[in-house]
């Protein structure tokens, strides 16, 4: 490494935090557009989470791994009862609730069982002897440990996350090497399954977003709006958009959530196709930096960990943007890094955390070999 | 694919290593990337596809979202009196509308705008009815000429009622009132037909009106003017962040009327508790001046919305309100049709100074006709036969010329015909002859239906605008045309080819009539230089056996009737009085002079008409304020409601007019016995 950049700086996995700089400082301008040109409530609040969060990475990535490995299961357990609370608050207080308040902060726990099903899996096939992968005993403990998890979060009801937690569980048994033909009669029983969800499971408002989203123009003032009015944000903005802070739809109240789930198109009509693909490049570069990490690692916890990390992520952003364009229903799910909110952002530093920390171990891992 | 599942279930089914667990996560995980790496451009392509193939379609429907486009309604055009003076004109005022589509709830709404606007319980009543029997769309007016205060209580109250649009614009306004009711006619908020007719967005513009009567609608075009626009940002809401381009509205042009503004206004007035009409008009030029018609209704209150108080009180009133007596009223001439009559005789060589003995009636055929004079006028000539009104000299005299010359020379001087005249329709009467009544009635005519039509009775009927025009071409001798529209070529009429001693004569025995030993004595104008000219007529109503005419139900009572010029040696002004039921020409000659007067000397009219009007109880707006309120009182809101379509309002009464006049007065017979009289 060049001299004139200590250690310390230079250690830094910069070709990840750079294009992540880049994308929250995009996210803050964002918002201060969807704020009408001000810098609060929104934007000042997103950079400062931000802060505070990379702090908390920071302390993340110091972590050793056989920290991590030992809290695996007490930190899942503690999440789980947090569900389980959330849940009984809701039964007392006659009423849905997803957040438990601890006075400085309003605490989602399915946010956070996102990273912690990953952990808990990486842990669970890490220390699966590697003959038992195509057995019973490979499945069973692993589903129940991202059943509870996803029936508490239906509960709720919050089938974004629920989908999300099920996403990363799903991904980290790909990597762990099940056989694929669970995978292909998983999906097959999903098939089967998600009409009867649709039809008995679902609440009106999730199955009316389903329908509409099949066809958003059926009820364009209706249930339809949102998607309507997000593509048309994205359209007229046209190659370069209409400028920083002259985006028409999300200053007049046309597109709704312009700075929480729909701020992809917020941005779009203001900064074009350009300032998308920007947008999606940067994620691709984040995301890819994820999967290497992933792959340098030599050691099979740390290797799920970190690809369970990034598929956690990595659902966020495809949903999100495939909701924004009309591809995907409405399910309520924010962008990370750019989406004004502490849940999603404190879930996304966790996983960018937990890379950073497997970046660690793996810089670590073959100076121990030497040595 | 198939072949490298096979594969891994192939390793799989062996001995699993941490080896072979690393070599299928790389596998997997490059699926992973891929299918990932696909997701993202799938999404890039996406974005593509919106932002650019279908940027015009979004680009569009964001501006569609961002600006919205208002009419404003444009300024009525004025209509304007022959010296500029407004008959109807426009007032800036505060007004409120509600648009049912939009109300989400309704009842609250109404009782929110009853409470601000502190309407009455009828108003409730009439504005819940019209609100249910409106289509969504067309907005529905709550209430105009609003005070800032309650426009601006209503403002901030905005939020919570959808539908309810405040705003600032013009009403239209009537100085005078009733006086121009059924002249000018009034305004309205276009009905779901004519919108349907007629598909322009302005229509159902909040606020904007259009003619539904008179000459607002037969003008409409020409008064509406081209509507103005207004470009706003609104948010999703519907709050407006700012204005982007205004483009002003274009008045209306105005329409100028013939009308002296002033003279119609004394003239309704003068009317006072009477129903009837005056028109005055101009000889030289056939300009209308005068067309009133009383009583009438307020078009400025019909504009608001007719309520159903005021339709029923309107409707009920046996004087029909609703009516415009100058152009749908039809009446029995009576005698004002002797001196049209006495020119057919000059016309077929009849000497003037022959003479008839009147002994008080005449016998034709087997009947004895009665003139009015029970003691007889003694030896009558053609001038006595005028200004004395002898019926036996026409009795007489008619027989002898037949009833052919006498139809010609009415339908010379106009009776029986159409006017050429920028109104929505005139009943035209009936001017009887022998084919007319074969044709019609399928019997030949008798020698007692000349006797009858030679006095006017029978089956003769006219309008008075009609009977004005018979006297300015009996007094001037030409053809004179009225008109309503100022300006224009102003080429003389034709002469009518009466020889000008014939004229000079009629025009001597009328003045008899006024100045000399005449049946109108008291018609006498109070002016020293000006002698106006005129012919008395009473038109009997029912049979004799039925009322005497002068007193009993007002219904049975004889119309009035007067038509006259001034001065009456050099004709300027001529002119028609018809007064319904006035118990005989007494009724109507002294509004003719009064009027009159006012046309040469302003001053001395008012007086005569204060004096009266002292004694009436205030104008006619002042009075008909008052019985509304009487009435209002009384009728509480038990009263129909009113047609939805502005045409029944009218069509109704047009209908029974037209339908009295169908019927002739009396069997000809019957009219033997003519009243005809001099009144003190």
């Amino acid at each position: 490494m060049n001299s004139v950049v200590p250690a310390p700086i230079a250690r830094q996995p910069w070709g990840m935090l750079i294009p992540l700089f880049m994308l929250v400082g995009f996210g803050a301008m964002v918002l201060f557009s969807a704020a009408g040109g001000n810098w609060k409530p929104f934007a000042i609040p997103h950079l400062v989470r931000f802060a505070v969060f990379l702090a908390m990475a920071g302390v993340m990535t110091l972590f050793s791994r056989d920290l991590v490995r030992l809290l695996a299961y007490p930190g899942y357990a503690l999440v789980l009862a947090m569900l389980v609370a959330v849940e009984a608050m809701g039964f007392v207080g006659g009423g849905s609730q997803r957040w438990l308040d601890l006075g400085v902060i309003q605490l989602q726990p399915s946010e956070l069982m996102k990273p912690a099903i990953v952990l808990v899996l990486a842990r669970f096939y890490s220390g699966l002897p590697p003959s038992m992968t195509t057995s019973w005993r490979a499945l069973v403990p692993a589903g129940v440990l991202i059943a509870l998890p996803m029936g508490l979060v239906l509960l709720q009801p919050d089938l974004g996350t629920t989908l999300a937690i099920a996403f990363g569980g799903v991904v980290v048994m790909f990597l762990a090497g099940l056989p694929l033909r669970w995978f292909a009669a998983g999906a097959i029983g999903a098939m089967i399954v998600a009409p009867i969800a649709y039809f008995f499971g679902l609440h009106d408002y999730q199955r009316r977003r389903v329908t509409t989203f099949l066809d958003p123009e059926s009820d364009p003032l209706g249930a339809g709006y949102h998607i309507t009015q997000s593509k048309i944000a994205i359209g007229s903005g046209g190659l370069t958009g209409k400028g920083f802070n002259e985006g028409s739809q999300s200053h007049l109240n046309y597109l709704p959530e312009p700075h929480t789930d729909f701020v992809f198109a917020t941005m779009a009509e203001e900064w074009g196709l350009l300032g998308g693909l920007a947008v999606i490049l940067i994620f691709g570069l984040i995301l890819r930096w994820g999967l290497q990490v992933a792959h340098r690692s030599q050691d099979r916890f740390a290797k799920l960990l970190a690809a369970g990390m990034v598929a956690t992520i990595f659902f966020y952003v495809a949903i999100n943007l495939m909701m924004v364009m009309g591809l995907a229903p409405v399910v309520g799910i924010p962008l990370p890094f750019m989406s004004h909110g502490g849940s999603s952002m404190l879930t996304n530093m966790i996983c960018i955390g937990s890379l950073m920390m497997v970046n660690r171990w793996n810089r670590q891992a073959p100076q121990s070999r030497f040595r | 694919m198939l072949g490298r599942k096979s594969r891994a279930r192939k390793a799989l089914s062996s001995q699993l290593t941490s080896a072979t667990l690393d070599n299928i996560y790389d596998r997997r995980s490059f699926v992973i990337a891929a299918v990932g790496a696909g997701i993202g451009t799938l999404l890039a392509v996406r974005m593509g596809y919106i932002a650019i193939a279908e940027n015009e379609k979004y680009r569009t429907e964001a501006e569609s979202n961002r600006v919205n486009l208002s009419l404003i309604p444009p300024r009525r055009g004025w209509i304007l009196d022959r010296n500029d003076a407004p008959l109807a004109s426009n007032r800036a005022d505060f007004r409120v509308d509600v648009i049912p589509e939009r109300m989400t709830d309704k009842e609250r709404e109404i009782e929110v705008l009853g409470e601000v606007l502190s309407l009455d319980r009828a108003q409730l009543i009439d504005l819940r009815e019209r609100i249910d029997q409106t289509r969504g769309f067309r907005p529905v007016e709550v209430g105009s000429g609003l005070s800032y205060e309650q426009f601006a209580a209503l403002s901030v109250r905005l939020p919570d009622l959808p539908g309810v649009v405040p705003q600032r614009g013009f009403s239209r306004f009537y100085p005078t009132g009733p006086s121009v009711g059924h002249l000018i006619g009034y305004v309205g908020p276009a009905s779901a037909e004519e919108y349907e007719a007629d598909r322009n967005p302005l229509l159902i513009t909040p606020g904007y009106k259009i003619g539904k009567d008179g000459l607002e609608k037969q003008f409409e075009q020409r008064l509406r003017g081209v509507p103005g626009a207004r470009r706003v940002e609104v948010t999703a809401s519907g709050r407006i962040v700012r204005d982007l381009e205004t483009r002003e509205d274009v008045q209306g042009e105005p329409v100028k009327l013939t009308i002296d503004g002033p003279l119609q206004d004394y003239a309704a007035r003068r009317i006072g508790l009477e129903s009837g009409s005056v028109v005055v008009m101009d000889c030289r030029t056939g300009d209308l001046l005068c067309m009133a018609s009383m009583p009438s209704f307020d078009p400025n209150s019909f504009s608001d919305g007719i309520g159903s108080v005021e339709y029923a009180m309107l409707r009920e009133d046996e004087r029909v309100p609703l009516r415009n007596k100058v152009l749908k009223g039809l009446y029995p001439p009576g005698s004002t049709v002797k001196p049209m009559v006495s020119m057919a005789f000059l016309r077929e060589g009849l000497d003037p100074e022959e003479t008839v003995y009147c002994g008080g009636g005449l016998r034709v055929g087997n009947r004895v006709f009665r003139c009015w004079k029970r003691g007889g006028h003694g030896h009558v000539n053609m001038a006595k036969g005028i200004y004395q009104s002898c019926d036996v000299y026409y009795y007489h005299f008619a027989q002898r010329i037949g009833m052919d010359p006498i139809a010609a020379m009415a339908r010379r001087c106009g009776m029986g015909q159409e006017f050429d005249l920028p109104v929505l329709s005139q009943f035209y009467g009936t001017v009887p002859d022998p084919a007319w009544k074969l044709r019609k009635h399928g019997r030949e005519w008798q020698a007692f239906d000349t006797v009858n039509a030679t006095i006017g009775q029978g089956y003769m009927l006219s309008n008075p605008l009609q009977l004005a025009v018979m006297a300015s071409r009996i007094a001037t001798g030409r053809h004179v045309q009225p008109r309503l529209l100022y300006g224009g070529a102003e080429a003389p009429f034709a002469s009518a080819d009466f020889p000008a001693e014939h004229v000079r004569l009629v025009r001597e025995a009328m003045s008899d009539v006024v100045n000399g030993p005449g049946t109108a004595g008291r018609a006498r104008l109070p002016l020293p230089d000006v002698l106006m000219a005129g012919k008395t007529g009473t038109a009997q109503v029912v049979s004799l056996s039925k009322s005497d005419g002068r007193s009993g139900p007002w219904k049975y009572r004889d119309h009035g009737l007067f038509i006259f010029f001034a001065p009456f040696d050099n004709p300027r002004y001529a002119g028609a009085v018809v007064i319904e039921h006035g118990g005989g020409s007494g009724a109507a000659y002294p509004i003719a002079r009064d009027v009159t007067t006012f046309l040469f000397d302003p001053t001395k009219g008012m007086e005569a008409l204060h004096a009266l009007e002292k004694q009436w109880g205030g104008t006619a707006q002042e009075r008909l304020t008052r019985k509304y309120a009487a009435y209002a009182e009384q009728a509480g809101a038990d009263v129909p409601p009113v047609p939805r379509r502005e045409e029944e309002i009218f069509d109704r009464v047009d209908a029974e007019a037209r339908a009295a006049a169908m019927v002739p007065v009396n069997e000809a017979t019957d009219a033997a016995i003519n009243r005809s009289q001099v009144d003190e």
